[in-house]
């Protein structure tokens, strides 16, 4: 009986978020006694895992799962479980994540609860507590069956390192066909994606248009941040749907959310709700992001961003 | 082309949200009701493949009768006939054998769902369903073709797109993109007119308990009131995120 927990990895890099969810394993595993098993496919260097919890890392090394597919990894995940005998599975927000999570749940029988934010506040029986309404309430729920999938909020646990080292072993179970080809990936590598992201630069129609994007991608570069924008701006077209953040966009649990020239529709506010730290720099003092944000700067984003860039990157020079 | 929507019955996306009963319950005092924004653009789409290749399109809910106006809603929209499944919506594994039952009995080659309802955002109904069924399953789709039987889709993903391709029968968990918001469809008088009469059928439910029970619900700590920085002193904007927020 070990706690299990799929560590996502991109170019056979672990992803921050993998590191993630074994600190969060390893926590889980330490309130049932028992030890973490983690899964990685083509991640170069496994036994890093070690550090953050893992003891065992059943490592899949195969050409033919370097584009992601739900069905094959989830099967993957599915046999590690039941090799293990895991009572808990764990795995993070990432839209792979959410996208394999409910597949594994059929395979496995399992009551999965998603958006998790802490800790379990109970083993017995197995309490979670996750963001619910868009992120405007939290439930506290119970999963009923005997082996639970948990997905875990990016950026809710933090990364724990405790210096332990992990046993990397070869897996390779056998995987059906999936029914979904991957054609081709249209991703911009250079870019940090929103759900990765520990910071997230947003811009509203205040920035009046596309033209003015530029400052905010500034931004963006000096901070390591994504770039994100409100529904307007996506639906006037000056920013792909890719990045429109809200209710029916895509939910933000960063960091920090600097939202610049956003007014702060209720739907806006409920998709970033989740994020720890909010500045909203704002002409309208009116504007509701100043009753939700931790800094406001009433000012004309015109003039408050250069400044800001110009003092992030004297702040940087001088952290350097 | 036999196509099934799944329509969640959501509180509106302005909604206060309020619980009662020792905060054991969702309060729907004052909640207007809608069709889940992101059914919305797969029903939009299911409309378009009737009109263009000539499908036929269901809606389903799993719901009690409080559902029924949200599904006549979908009718006037023009789906052809609507079913509800006589059960609350428990959890996502128990609507999804519910709906298990309504594909496997209709014989349906295409369901779409939403990417998630915007009540519980678990996301996890689409992907429990296709698993249940054997179908195969697109996540977050952006957009989708059919041909025959063969499925052309793109779904988004962190940082970007993919396109993929599939066959029917086939689950997708639709969003917007599926559609363009402009064309989302608004019930007209005749749409309101031709749902009075079109099918809604109530059908009881399979046996499926639920495998996750919400015992509470907490609302986030009430936030302090927001410190306002001087436009002319960004330094100090700067000094807090990295001293007092320690973010940067």
């Amino acid at each position: 009986m070990s706690i299990l927990v799929y560590t996502e990895s991109e170019n056979g890099k672990l992803k921050k978020a993998a590191l993630e969810v074994v600190s969060y394993a390893k926590a889980v595993a330490d309130q049932m006694g028992t030890s973490v098993t983690a899964v990685a496919v083509n991640a170069d260097n496994a036994e890093t895992l070690g550090n953050y919890g893992a003891s065992k890392v059943l490592l899949v090394k195969d050409d033919s799962l370097k584009a992601f597919n739900a069905k094959k990894y989830a099967a993957i995940i599915e046999n590690a479980a039941k090799n293990e005998a895991a009572k808990v599975v764990v795995v993070s927000s990432s839209a792979n994540s959410k996208y394999l999570a409910p597949l594994l749940a059929v395979g496995l029988d399992a009551g999965y609860v998603a958006n998790v934010v802490e800790a379990p506040s109970n083993v017995s029986p197995f309490t979670v507590k996750h963001s619910a309404f868009t992120n405007k309430a939290f439930a506290n729920t119970e999963i009923t069956t005997d082996v639970k999938i948990v997905g875990l909020s990016n950026n809710s646990f933090g990364l724990v390192e405790s210096g332990g080292s992990a046993a990397v072993e070869d897996f390779s179970p056998s995987i059906p066909d999936s029914g979904v080809t991957v054609e081709s990936v249209d991703k911009a590598t250079d870019k940090v994606s929103i759900a990765d992201a520990e910071i997230v630069v947003s811009g509203g129609r205040g920035l009046k248009g596309p033209e003015n994007w530029g400052m905010i991608e500034e931004l963006a570069e000096v901070l390591g941040a994504a770039t994100a924008c409100s529904k307007p701006v996506s639906d006037l077209g000056w920013r792909p749907h890719g990045e429109h953040v809200g209710q029916t966009g895509k939910p933000v649990a960063s960091n920090l959310y600097i939202a610049i020239g956003i007014s702060g529709a209720i739907q806006h506010l409920a998709g970033i709700n989740a994020s720890k730290v909010k500045v909203v720099i704002n002409t309208d003092t009116e504007a509701p992001f100043f009753k939700a944000a931790d800094y406001g700067v009433v000012g004309d984003a015109f003039e408050v961003v250069p400044k800001l860039i110009e003092k992030l990157k004297a702040f940087k020079a001088a952290n350097a | 082309m036999k196509i099934l929507v799944c329509i969640s019955h959501v509180p509106d996306t302005t909604s206060k949200i309020n619980f009662t009963d020792g905060d054991t319950k969702f309060d729907t005092n004052g909640v207007q009701f809608v069709i889940n924004p992101n059914d919305e653009f797969g029903l939009t789409r299911a409309m378009w493949f009737k009109e263009k290749q000539g499908a036929s399109v269901d809606v389903v809910n799993v719901g009690g009768a409080e559902t029924e106006p949200t599904l006549r809603k979908a009718l006037a929209i023009g789906a052809d006939s609507a079913i509800r499944v006589n059960t609350p919506a428990t959890d996502g594994y128990a609507v999804a054998k519910q709906l298990a039952k309504v594909v496997n009995d209709g014989g349906y080659d295409l369901v779409i769902a939403g990417r998630e309802s915007i009540d519980y955002n678990g996301a996890m109904v689409p992907g429990m369903l296709a698993g249940m069924i054997g179908a195969n399953f697109v996540a977050n789709c952006i957009s989708l073709e059919v041909d025959g039987t063969n499925a052309k889709a793109v779904r988004e993903i962190d940082g970007g797109k993919e396109t993929v391709s599939t066959s029917l029968p086939l689950v997708i968990g639709g969003q917007k993109g599926l559609v363009e918001e402009s064309d989302l469809r608004i019930p007209n008088m005749r749409g309101i007119m031709m749902a009075r009469k079109k099918p809604l059928t109530v059908v009881e439910p399979t046996d499926a308990s639920a495998e996750t029970n919400a015992v509470s619900f907490e609302k986030p700590a009430p936030k302090g009131a927001v410190k306002l920085v001087d436009a002319d002193n960004i330094d100090e904007l700067v000094t807090l995120l990295h001293n007092e927020a320690k973010v940067i």
